[in-house]
């Protein structure tokens, strides 16, 4: 019962025309602006609105119980509120939940460009010469075929390291020769400052722009866009491709309203592709359902299997934790392990937790920073660790995926606390042994008893290198 | 219930109190409201910012233009939480966040006791008015219970944020009053950061014939 109200209601989008007309505004192509954002004067606007390059549309969507952002998908009651309009003299409903990207009022409109634009022809834009291992050229010929192929639906479940950006690269190059816009959006703005540099040393003739909260470039008009998952909010039906990095990654796997965005932002007859390492329930359900094509790379690029984790019991873990140390063993563990080569990456549950076992490793002797999310300094920290201007990184699950470092070996202590999920646990464990020269290391679990987030996880690393051993 | 900042959901701790009589239902959760900092006692008599006996600022004020301004009152300081805060409620226009300042504002209102204050709202100008949709001075009037009075108009300029302290201070007076009072006045507004503006408009009353004038605002 509870379940018939709570589906899924199929997403409705007839509110974007159907046959967009052809025009040359590059930088109105498939974006969904409010009328402050569109780049050109109130008479040429007038003027494209008459030519039905810009259509406009109400921002609102009543229904009987609800209302629906059109910009974000929000229908949530209390991310709604009333605002005694000063403009129009009523009292006007607006959108709390995509306020930070300007404010979506009831009695203003939101305006459509369309997204017919003859976008640039490539001849063999791809600049990258390398090759890929097997089990990356299957996965990369399947990509390339459902980007031909259009409409449709395709994942890429690789494990953490298995070089997923160099799959994208045929199946890109397939649609720049074909004239198609590309976005890979991804969740978080760390891996679009990372990724657009390289991609555009991959296809050095290819405009590309680079979208996050705060990126220089607003814009937005290349044939290839990288941008964060909340980029697509200003977007309605204007990508052939969209590629979802990391769809599983905090905040896009438990965002509804970024679901609606990415789902509104690819044209109709899109090809959608999704990458990643662990995958959440609702694509295990469609994979299950075989409601969901699939292409498993369950090797490193390198080729040598996954570091499985250890657990290990520590039943007075909480109790050294809450007067900030680490127990009597466990700094044994740490001081044999600097003794190797590797450098040591620590995961704990909090920012908290964190800065006082960073304090109490620096008091200990040991050259220690600490990262978490309300750092300032966190690229910089990050990139001297890789360089390995020091011994240990203690972190939060910030630094869980998309960070790459050459020799480490991984410790997460408290692996029983809540935010430490079986998708967390498989990505941390997954920060060893990401190079070829040194392709082991070793992964720990502290726990003060085993969950089943870990359990699940152990066997997650355990399935994917049996697979990777039948290849 | 969830919090008006953050949109967590806010978990009520159950405690004798509230087990008893009708809770209190909360607009924000813990961690908002750690954020925000209240002014305490000790602070400068005339302005409120934190701090021992009267601050520079209000010296040398009271040099440049004695007697303009009897009194600001302030509930919490202006910390980087505020910022944000304000950031997101004045300038993004999300107006209904400021209810997450209710209990605060109308606590400290209520202990000023100001009955017989005629509550005076900051115009704004008809472009900001347009782009911004709503005036928080007037908003903030309503919250706490009382009529907002127009007595000013607004000369459109740039933002009082946007320009140094300097230029604040050599700017020209942006507003003309139309409606002059004999009674005592509070103008109320969101941040008190050099004073100018509320000097502005009580240096009109005063001269046209208002006993009193202070001020009230959320963040110094």
């Amino acid at each position: 019962m509870l379940s018939y109200f709570q589906r899924k209601k199929p997403q409705n989008f007839s509110w974007i025309p159907s046959n967009p007309v052809p025009h040359s505004h590059l930088d109105l192509a498939g974006k969904l602006l409010l009328q402050h954002e569109i780049p050109y004067s109130e008479k040429d606007l007038q003027m494209l609105l008459s030519e039905r390059i810009i259509t406009k549309t109400e921002s609102m969507e009543q229904h009987l119980f609800q209302t629906c952002c059109r910009r974000c998908g929000n229908t949530q009651a209390h991310l709604f509120a009333e605002l005694p309009h000063q403009t129009c003299g009523k009292t006007c409903v607006y959108c709390r939940n995509c306020i930070q990207m300007g404010r979506v009022l009831e009695c203003e409109p939101l305006y459509i460009g369309s997204a017919n634009v003859q976008w640039p022809v490539y001849e063999d834009p791809c600049a990258w010469k390398g090759t890929l291992t097997p089990g990356q050229q299957r996965a990369a010929d399947d990509l390339t075929a459902q980007v031909q192929k259009g409409s449709g639906e395709h994942l890429v479940w690789a494990v953490c390291g298995a070089g997923k950006t160099e799959v994208l690269f045929p199946a890109i190059t397939k649609a720049l020769e074909t004239g198609k816009r590309i976005c890979l959006a991804t969740p978080r703005t760390d891996v679009v400052r990372e990724l657009q540099p390289r991609l555009q040393k991959a296809f050095p003739e290819v405009d590309t722009a680079a979208l996050y909260g705060d990126s220089p470039d607003k814009n937005g008009r290349a044939p290839f866009v990288i941008a964060t998952t909340h980029q697509l909010f200003r977007y309605a039906h204007a990508f052939d491709v969209l590629i979802i990095d990391e769809v599983d990654a905090f905040p896009f796997h438990n965002d509804p309203t970024l679901h609606f965005a990415a789902k509104r932002a690819a044209k109709p007859d899109a090809a959608i592709i999704y990458l990643t390492a662990t995958p959440r329930k609702e694509q295990k359900r469609r994979l299950r359902q075989k409601s969901l094509p699939v292409t498993f790379i369950p090797r490193r690029f390198h080729g040598h299997p996954l570091p499985v984790p250890a657990l290990k019991l520590t039943p007075m873990l909480h109790r050294s934790l809450n007067k900030g140390q680490l127990p009597a063993h466990l700094l044994r563990t740490i001081a044999a392990q600097q003794t190797t080569a590797r450098q040591l990456l620590l995961f704990l549950p909090s920012i908290k937790k964190a800065e006082e076992i960073a304090s109490f490793l620096k008091e200990a002797g040991y050259e220690v920073k600490s990262v978490h999310a309300e750092d300032d300094h966190r690229a910089e920290k990050i990139q001297s660790f890789r360089n390995k201007e020091y011994r240990i990184l203690v972190t939060t699950t910030i630094l869980e995926r998309g960070v790459t470092f050459p020799s480490v070996d991984v410790y997460v202590i408290d692996a029983g606390h809540v935010v430490f999920d079986e998708a967390a646990l498989v990505q941390i464990a997954g920060r060893a042994g990401r190079s070829a020269d040194d392709p082991d290391g070793d992964v720990r679990f502290y726990h003060i008893g085993k969950t089943d987030e870990m359990l699940d996880a152990v066997e997650a690393v355990k399935k994917m290198n049996k697979l990777g051993q039948k290849l | 219930m969830n919090c008006y900042l953050c949109f967590s959901p806010i978990v009520p701790e159950v405690n004798w109190t509230n087990f008893l009589l009708p809770g209190i239902e909360k607009k924000i959760c813990v961690t908002c409201e750690e954020g925000f900092e209240r002014i305490s006692d000790e602070c400068c008599p005339m302005c409120s910012r934190p701090g021992k006996g009267r601050c520079g600022d209000c010296t040398r004020w009271e040099e440049m233009l004695p007697g303009v301004l009897d009194q600001n009152h302030s509930v919490l300081t202006y910390n980087a939480f505020a910022k944000d805060f304000v950031a997101k409620w004045k300038y993004r226009g999300d107006y209904a966040a400021v209810e997450a300042l209710e209990a605060a504002m109308k606590e400290k209102w209520k202990l000023l006791n100001l009955e017989d204050y005629l509550a005076v709202c900051v115009p704004l100008s008809l472009e900001r008015g347009k782009e911004r949709g709503f005036n928080q001075s007037e908003a903030l009037i309503r919250m706490v219970g009382k009529d907002p009075a127009h007595l000013f108009e607004r000369i459109h300029g740039e933002k009082q944020s946007k320009r140094t302290r300097r230029a604040r201070m050599e700017a020209e007076n942006p507003f003309s009053l139309i409606k002059p009072t004999n009674q005592p006045v509070i103008i109320v507004d969101d941040i008190y950061t050099t004073g100018r503006t509320v000097r502005h408009m009580a240096s009109l009353l005063k001269e046209n014939g208002c006993p009193r004038v202070r001020s009230f605002t959320i963040f110094r």
